[in-house]
């Protein structure tokens, strides 16, 4: 495992610009934090909002696993699960509420009778994020007990069993997916009717910058230090006294709960959850995201959202099929040449990390 | 005749054959990323996708050159393996210095392209694979009926499991490979060629998941995915095996496939899953595996 411990450190050097000052000025960060959400802000106004608005689903669910990846140095393979098991929570309290009927355990007859109508979206999101967590401490608590390519290969196989449990439980749908449907609670906050395309939108972007500063908001923090600590030199915390198991899955759980925040929004973006949302390839794609904009970086994982999305909404209408193929040969391609990412290089450029 | 708990022999045989079967696949795969890791440190996450391509090279040969099933199962390996040494001296030979987890992303690559390209020139609908003439046909041992083709199978496979084993344990240039994987530096200053032996490490490795392939295309239809979900199931056999024990994974690799048969039989609802349960069960126990060595 000596060995193993070595190579990560390695990784973390190459894939993030750690040789420059972490601290000192961060005023970069807040003049690119404005630039992006000048950006956001103004984009609606050229772009169809609707897209946007799933591109920053995605967005905020690659920042989500790139704090595991870039931060802790741990390769989840299975965010599909968190995101695609908040997105089910999401679509079936949004459109059919909670509702219990009297039911018989062991011979004891439970007269609970409960029936709420669906519930309005920012709370379906809440348990959405809720239920995102759950699994991921209990699929943290198992994986964390392997390191390096095996805990990878852990979540990836924990992911699976998900989705095979989202293919044959019956509230999911099955092949078919849980629509949103007619009868779906879609006003948030009491006054955002999420039926016009622009509220949508603001909605979306205020979900995204929300999860997007609490993430950074942890990485800076005396937390998110011991985190890169763990990063670079796991043993090396250990000595130091610190509990790594218990950083780690705290971490990953941070990291599950807002990649069901996503996954919970996007439900009203696209009005599905589907099981493709929890299938492998959307594992793949988040990874794909992070890499592509720059591992470890703050600003990367939105970029790499951003290309990804674009390509696969402009792909889709000229060759669907080579979809997959593409997305292969950008992985080949950023692994063999293109390591940093995006605003990796950037940053290496003008000497600031971002 | 008996009745177990309510199933019929026939049924509870018919699925312990099916499941050995899965599990000589399961065997043969986890073994070649189990050599592959061993030496390269790279986890061949393209496996399955290969696996698929030799099914598919099987298939091409019979319909475009009237190759048949035993010239395939010796031309499909070989021309996957080529393909592993274009892979590997083209593109994993640059990672070797990095973290494993490049090696897996990279593989990840190419496997979406590779199964990608065959879905658009083939379609996700299967292509049927006939049974050779001389393994038609099946015995009827009473209690169940055994189909040749499934008894040479399981024969076949345990054949090259037990074969791998020994050219890695018992012979000199398995004591090369098991010596370079302990110290790669020191076996090449004996004046031994490390690099090709990574390369044909690779091409072996990659040459069996295609032989498995061949083996599988009469069983299962040849179909471009159906490489991407084993993958993931052969993934959690090596966690569960380890990757430490080639003995391990071969045996790891058939005993899952039973219980996972039995599960059919018993519990069907939880066919899909039993492997990643047991994985769960195994890294509370024993996390470094049943055969692997304590981290």
């Amino acid at each position: 495992m000596a060995i193993a411990d070595t190579k990560v450190a390695e990784v973390s050097l190459e894939a993030t610009p750690t040789a420059l000052p972490e601290h000192g000025s961060l005023r970069h960060h807040y003049a690119a934090f404005a630039v992006m959400v000048a950006l956001f802000v103004a984009a609606p106004y050229g772009v169809y909002p609707v897209f946007l608005a799933k591109l920053l689903c995605f967005a905020l669910f690659a920042c989500a696993f790139n704090l595991l990846i870039g931060f802790v140095g741990l390769l989840s393979f299975g965010h599909a699960a968190f995101w695609g098991a908040a997105a089910y929570a999401s679509a079936h309290f949004a459109s059919k509420g909670l509702t219990v009927t009297p039911f018989t355990v062991l011979g004891l007859s439970i007269p609970i009778n409960i029936a709420i109508p669906p519930f309005p979206p920012e709370l379906a999101i809440v348990i959405a994020v809720i239920v995102a967590a759950v699994f991921g401490y209990v699929i943290g608590k198992f994986a964390i007990r392997r390191q390096g390519i095996y805990f990878a290969m852990i979540t990836l196989a924990f992911a699976q069993m998900v989705f095979f449990f989202a293919l044959q439980a019956k509230f999911t749908g099955g092949e078919d997916g849980l629509q949103l449907g007619p009868n779906a609670n879609r006003t948030a906050l009491g006054v955002l009717d999420l039926r016009s395309n622009m509220a949508l939108y603001w909605f979306v972007l205020g979900v995204f910058l929300i999860g997007f500063l609490f993430i950074y908001r942890v990485v800076h923090s005396p937390f998110g230090q011991v985190l890169k600590a763990i990063r670079e030199n796991e043993q090396r915390a250990v000595s130091l006294g610190y509990h790594v198991d218990r950083y780690k899955l705290m971490a990953f759980v941070i990291s599950a709960a807002l990649a069901g925040l996503a996954g919970g929004t996007k439900v009203f973006v696209t009005g599905s959850a589907a099981l493709g949302d929890v299938n492998w390839p959307m594992s793949g794609e988040v990874v794909l995201m992070a890499l592509l904009g720059g591992m470890g970086t703050i600003f990367g994982p939105v970029a790499g959202a951003v290309v990804l999305v674009a390509i696969e909404e402009l792909l889709a209408e000229r060759a669907g099929a080579w979809v997959s193929v593409i997305q292969g040969g950008i992985f080949v391609l950023c692994v063999l040449a293109f390591r940093r990412g995006i605003v990796g290089e950037i940053a290496r450029l003008i000497r600031k990390p971002l | 005749m008996f009745e177990l708990l309510g199933v019929s022999p026939q049924a509870l045989f018919g699925q312990l054959l099916l499941g050995l079967i899965n599990g000589a696949f399961y065997a043969m795969l986890s073994l070649g990323l189990a050599v592959i890791f061993g030496m390269l440190n790279v986890v061949n996450f393209a496996h399955g996708a290969l696996y698929m391509t030799g099914a598919f090279v099987a298939w091409l040969l019979l319909e475009y050159a009237g190759v048949g099933y035993w010239a395939a199962l010796l031309l499909s390996p070989l021309a996957v393996a080529l393909l592993g040494i274009v892979i590997e001296r083209s593109m994993l030979r640059w990672l070797y210095k990095l973290d494993h987890l490049y090696g897996l992303l990279l593989t990840f690559g190419l496997a979406l392209v590779i199964q990608g390209l065959f879905r658009n020139e083939y379609g996700s609908s299967g292509q049927a694979y006939q049974i050779p003439e001389l393994l038609q046909g099946g015995q009827n041992l009473g209690f169940m009926f055994l189909p040749n083709y499934r008894a040479w199978v399981v024969v076949a496979s345990l054949a090259v499991c037990l074969g791998t084993w020994y050219v890695i344990e018992r012979t000199k240039l398995g004591s090369y490979l098991r010596a370079a994987t302990e110290n790669p530096a020191l076996v090449q200053t004996f004046g031994i060629n490390v690099p090709r032996m990574l390369t044909l490490t690779y091409a072996a490795g990659v040459g069996l998941a295609a032989l498995a392939g061949v083996m599988a295309a009469p069983i299962y239809n040849v179909s471009p995915q159906m490489g991407g979900d084993l993958i993931i199931i052969v993934f959690a056999v090596v966690v569960i095996g380890g990757m430490g024990s080639i003995l391990g994974s071969v045996v790891t690799g058939f005993g899952l496939g039973l219980v996972e048969g039995l599960t059919k039989v018993f519990f069907p609802e939880a066919s899909n899953t039993v492997i990643f349960v047991i994985m769960a069960i195994v890294l509370l126990i024993k996390p470094a595996g049943l055969f692997g060595r304590a981290a």
